[in-house]
């Protein structure tokens, strides 16, 4: 989900999460009515834009939070948080506390938590957004290596072009008031995908494609805004 | 922080003690040099004197009042936490009751410890009560905020793991208060302390269980004015260290995570 600020992608994920009630419609996920609770198999795993862990508790026991509230047995959710933790490679950080790693390091944390109750649906709502370029690009890199080994469906808020078109296998782009989706663009480059793809010819014209079309999107909105009612 | 900029450990404990030194010394020699008669202001060498000679009765007379003033401290903190947990539980509740605590804070002590004391037959009780009163504020404003000031996001988490109520108390909110329940109980710690003396003071209570307040009143009556500020020490250094306790148990509680034990103090 590509869009500029204030579109309602947060909105968006807050719905899907099921933090908010939809005002009308309804939300349908592979084919069943989402809002029904208790759907088998509906597991949900949430990253937000901060890392949003416990600053009392240790890394090991922040990943395991969502196993605790699910009430499932200390050992199993050991393994599982362990697991869990591996997975982006902080398994030597586990008994240290948040704030003793970097902010990329909590935001691995914050994923492993969300990858521990191995979810069928991802929800990241601008995860790497307040971190560096440099950082921001390994964590895009490493999250499609752990998309590729899960079974699960990953779906993505940003609102940098670059990141949507290098991690997404479709983009689509949110345009404001009223918050709907105005385009939606396939990329059609195979995964894995490496650092070359981001200096490639393609990547580049995707990239302008999608600028124009969120340009759109802008322009929209403010001649929306402007027109008396 | 760079450590040359930073006051060393050893130099946060000996300037304050140079300071009282050099105090010390000055009101030593101007009650000396102006030859002030000890019954209006004693040298600390007389007041020295006396907490040396009357040791006994004032030991007598800490424990009483120190008896009172932690008793009340524990009362304070265990209702104060339990009344907080009530509080926000729901806003209705809070914003009912919340005015009546601060009814409590705002109405002076010892305008109320007359009819506590009339109304309590037990003098020892109703002193307890007076300083329960004056150091419970503190414990239900901050705890209770600090129940609420829970992380959103992290609320949010919580929420969308369907977590009970009880989780989100026991995992979340209670973890999260601890700074502000620290805070409070380290104001209320001064405050219980003050509560059992200005009680003792409206009480006037003297025989076996007479506390540090009622020496001060006697000594104020007999000139015993060495007395009076022996007496007076006494309170003073039982504040520092009822203070100096909470602050200590709050290191222990907080230094592994939060920022007003981690970052070094300036």
């Amino acid at each position: 989900m590509l869009g500029p600020s204030g579109c309602g992608k947060t909105t968006l994920l807050n719905l899907i999460a099921g933090l908010i009630a939809p005002s009308a419609g309804t939300l349908a996920w592979w084919g069943g009515d989402f809002a029904a609770t208790g759907t088998p198999g509906r597991r949900l795993g949430f990253v937000f834009q901060a890392p949003t862990l416990m600053p009392w508790a240790r890394v090991a026991a922040n990943v395991r939070l969502p196993l605790d509230l699910a009430r499932v047995e200390r050992s199993i959710g050991s393994r599982e948080a362990a697991a869990a933790l591996a997975l982006v490679g902080l398994s030597d950080f586990a008994a240290d506390l948040p704030r003793e790693l970097s902010g990329g390091m909590q935001m691995r944390v914050s994923i492993a938590r969300a990858l521990a109750l191995k979810p069928n649906l991802l929800l990241m709502d601008e995860p790497f957004g307040a971190l560096d370029e440099f950082t921001r690009q390994r964590l895009d890199t490493e999250l499609l290596g752990l998309w590729a080994g899960e079974q699960l469906t990953i779906v993505f808020v940003t609102h940098s072009i670059y990141e949507a078109v290098f991690l997404s296998t479709r983009v689509a782009v949110m345009g404001a008031r009223p918050g709907r989706v105005i385009a939606e663009i396939a990329v059609d480059e195979p995964y894995p995908r490496s650092d070359a793809f981001r200096v490639s010819t393609k990547f580049a014209q995707i990239c302008q494609h999608l600028s124009a079309l969120v340009a759109d999107a802008g322009a929209a909105t403010r001649s929306q805004t402007i027109v008396p009612r | 922080m760079n450590e040359n900029d930073a006051p060393s450990r050893a130099l946060r404990y000996v300037a304050p003690a140079l300071i009282a030194a050099a105090l010390l010394v000055a009101w030593q020699a101007l009650v000396t040099y102006y030859a002030v008669p000890s019954y209006i202001v004693p040298a600390p060498s007389v007041v020295w004197r006396a907490l040396v000679a009357d040791r006994a009765l004032l030991a007598d007379s800490l424990e009483v009042t120190l008896g009172i003033a932690l008793t009340a401290l524990a009362i304070a903190t265990i209702v104060g936490t339990a009344i907080a947990l009530v509080f926000v539980q729901s806003r209705w509740i809070e914003m009912s009751l919340f005015p009546y605590a601060v009814l409590l804070q705002v109405t002076p002590i010892v305008a109320i410890a007359p009819l506590i004391i009339i109304w309590v037959k037990d003098t020892r009780a109703a002193l307890v009560l007076c300083a329960v009163v004056v150091a419970i504020f503190p414990i239900i404003s901050n705890t209770t905020l600090g129940l609420r000031s829970v992380d959103h996001g992290l609320l949010n988490l919580f929420r969308m793991c369907r977590a009970s109520r009880w989780q989100i108390l026991m995992r979340l909110r209670i973890p999260s208060a601890l700074p502000y329940f620290f805070g409070g109980l380290r104001i209320a710690s001064g405050l219980s302390l003050i509560g059992a003396v200005v009680a003792e003071f409206v009480a006037g209570t003297g025989g076996a269980g007479a506390g540090l307040a009622y020496q001060i009143l006697l000594a104020g009556m007999q000139l015993n004015v060495p007395r009076l500020f022996a007496a007076l020490f006494l309170i003073a250094a039982s504040g520092v260290v009822l203070f100096a306790a909470t602050v200590a148990l709050s290191r222990v509680a907080l230094a592994r995570w939060h920022e007003s034990e981690t970052t070094p103090a300036g």
